[in-house]
């Protein structure tokens, strides 16, 4: 769980670094030219196997512990523990998971599939002699619907509450116990989610709300 | 603090036996007084059940002075009640009002089966200690003091974690009823002292190994356990064992 969570979270740097190109108000180019670059080189394919592996390796292991450990309690209380002793969202990881889950399948067929396979709504655009997929203007055109933008704050939010968790949890399942450490990777783990879902909740807002040209 | 009597009602978990399928059963308790221990008014409700001809309550508890871990009410949603670093038989009642209803349960937990009302079989956290806490030494007479030199942060995280009475309720705060807490303080209290470095990779193994065999749940870190501990046993302990038992995994022989 921690190893393949913190795979992810490296993935999620990458990912929230290239697609902050959209805010360069160049129209899209540097955005465009860096989705160009990820998807014709050969090393950004190999880790795209790797990121989709370590994907379905956390689902799995996920899925399995909150099977497990949800049957360690044949009976359960008639008054919980609640909010007192833990966070709610660090019970919770399950359910945020599956809604990030959710929203990860939405993700993928407006974005991935598009741009990998259907070409749907996908048109060409040529910077100095190199044409290329125009991903610029199918989030420009994907983000026009409300429901749509709507979807994926709350993905962000759930993606957003999953890190502050799993971010620190990672370490210490991977058996950091230094509690200077300890003090350090959980602030980071609470300033990498507030800043991870700033950063993905603003593209869908900046484009609906025309921040973006 | 100033002395009162409180009438109370008291709704607790009878149970006759591991088998049978139990239920609440509600008492009301009057005139205790705010000087007595929590288990002081649960001994005033027996009393008075006897006399009523029903049966007592079964719950377990020994020294009452929070040092031994035999006592094990859950208590209005918390495991020893609403005081923090806190056994049950610590608590005392000028934690509650006149006139409030208090809820105890037993320990809930696979691995802790209900014996009767509020006793829990605690069995398995021996057989986990059994499976390696401990050092396999001749100790022969006393040593000499500071014949065998130990960092001071070292000894102090040792004893800390040595404070483990072995209560269990780090399982019952548990979302996933885990043993991680206790089993943490026990392997590092002996991994953090030159004393337990013989052992050191077979102890984690073996006890991790008899601890998922008992039916406990694992850690997802949530802090419930740290929470709730009676004896303030940090849950980087529990980093300390999953560290423990990464390096023993790679490392051990067999």
């Amino acid at each position: 769980m921690g190893l393949t969570g913190i795979f992810l979270i490296l993935f999620l740097v990458v990912h929230a670094g290239l697609n902050a190109c959209i805010w360069a108000n160049d129209n899209g180019e540097m955005f465009n030219k860096a989705a160009h670059f990820m998807g014709s080189m050969v090393a950004p394919r190999v880790l795209e196997i790797g990121l989709f592996a370590g994907l379905l390796l956390h689902i799995i292991q996920g899925l399995m512990l909150e099977l497990s450990n949800r049957g360690k309690r044949k009976v359960g209380y008639a008054v919980n523990y609640g909010n007192s002793g833990s966070k709610w969202y660090s019970r919770s990881m399950g359910l945020l998971g599956t809604i990030i889950l959710l929203f990860l399948v939405l993700h993928l067929y407006n974005f991935w599939t598009s741009a990998r396979f259907t070409g749907e709504g996908l048109e060409d655009i040529n910077y100095n002699g190199v044409e290329m997929h125009n991903m610029f203007g199918l989030m420009k055109s994907t983000f026009t619907e409300l429901w749509v933008v709507i979807v994926y704050v709350l993905g962000c939010l759930s993606l957003g509450y999953h890190l502050a968790h799993g971010f620190q949890s990672a370490f210490k399942t991977l058996g950091v116990h230094n509690k200077r450490y300890h003090l350090m990777l959980s602030s980071m783990g609470y300033g990498f989610s507030v800043i991870i879902t700033l950063v993905f909740a603003l593209m869908p807002i900046s484009f609906y709300l025309g921040w973006v040209k | 603090m100033e002395h009162y009597n409180m009438n109370l009602t008291v709704k607790v978990w009878r149970q006759k036996n591991s088998s049978d399928k139990g239920k609440f059963e509600s008492y009301p308790v009057k005139n205790i007084s705010s000087e007595m221990s929590f288990l002081e008014m649960i001994d005033v409700l027996n009393e008075q059940l006897i006399v009523e001809g029903k049966e007592p309550i079964a719950f377990d508890h020994d020294c009452r002075e929070g040092i031994c871990g035999m006592c094990s009410m859950y208590i209005n949603g918390k495991p020893h009640g609403p005081w923090a670093a806190n056994t049950t038989c610590q608590l005392h009642m000028r934690a509650f009002k006149d006139g409030d209803t208090v809820v105890v349960e037993p320990w809930r937990a696979s691995a802790f089966p209900v014996i009767k009302d509020l006793m829990v079989d605690r069995s398995s956290f021996d057989r986990i200690i059994q499976a390696g806490g401990y050092i396999s030494v001749n100790t022969g007479n006393a040593v000499d003091g500071n014949s065998l030199p130990i960092n001071k942060d070292n000894a102090d995280s040792a004893f800390a974690a040595a404070m483990c009475i072995g209560c269990g309720a780090c399982v019952a705060a548990c979302k996933n009823s885990s043993a991680m807490l206790f089993l943490s303080a026990k392997v590092s209290h002996l991994a953090l002292l030159p004393q337990g470095g013989p052992e050191r990779k077979t102890r984690v193994m073996n006890m991790v190994a008899q601890m998922d065999k008992e039916g406990f749940g694992a850690c997802t870190n949530t802090g419930a356990c740290e929470a709730t501990c009676p004896k303030e046993i940090s849950i980087a302990n529990i980093a300390r064992l999953n560290n423990e038992y990464l390096r023993a995994g790679i490392t051990a022989e067999k």
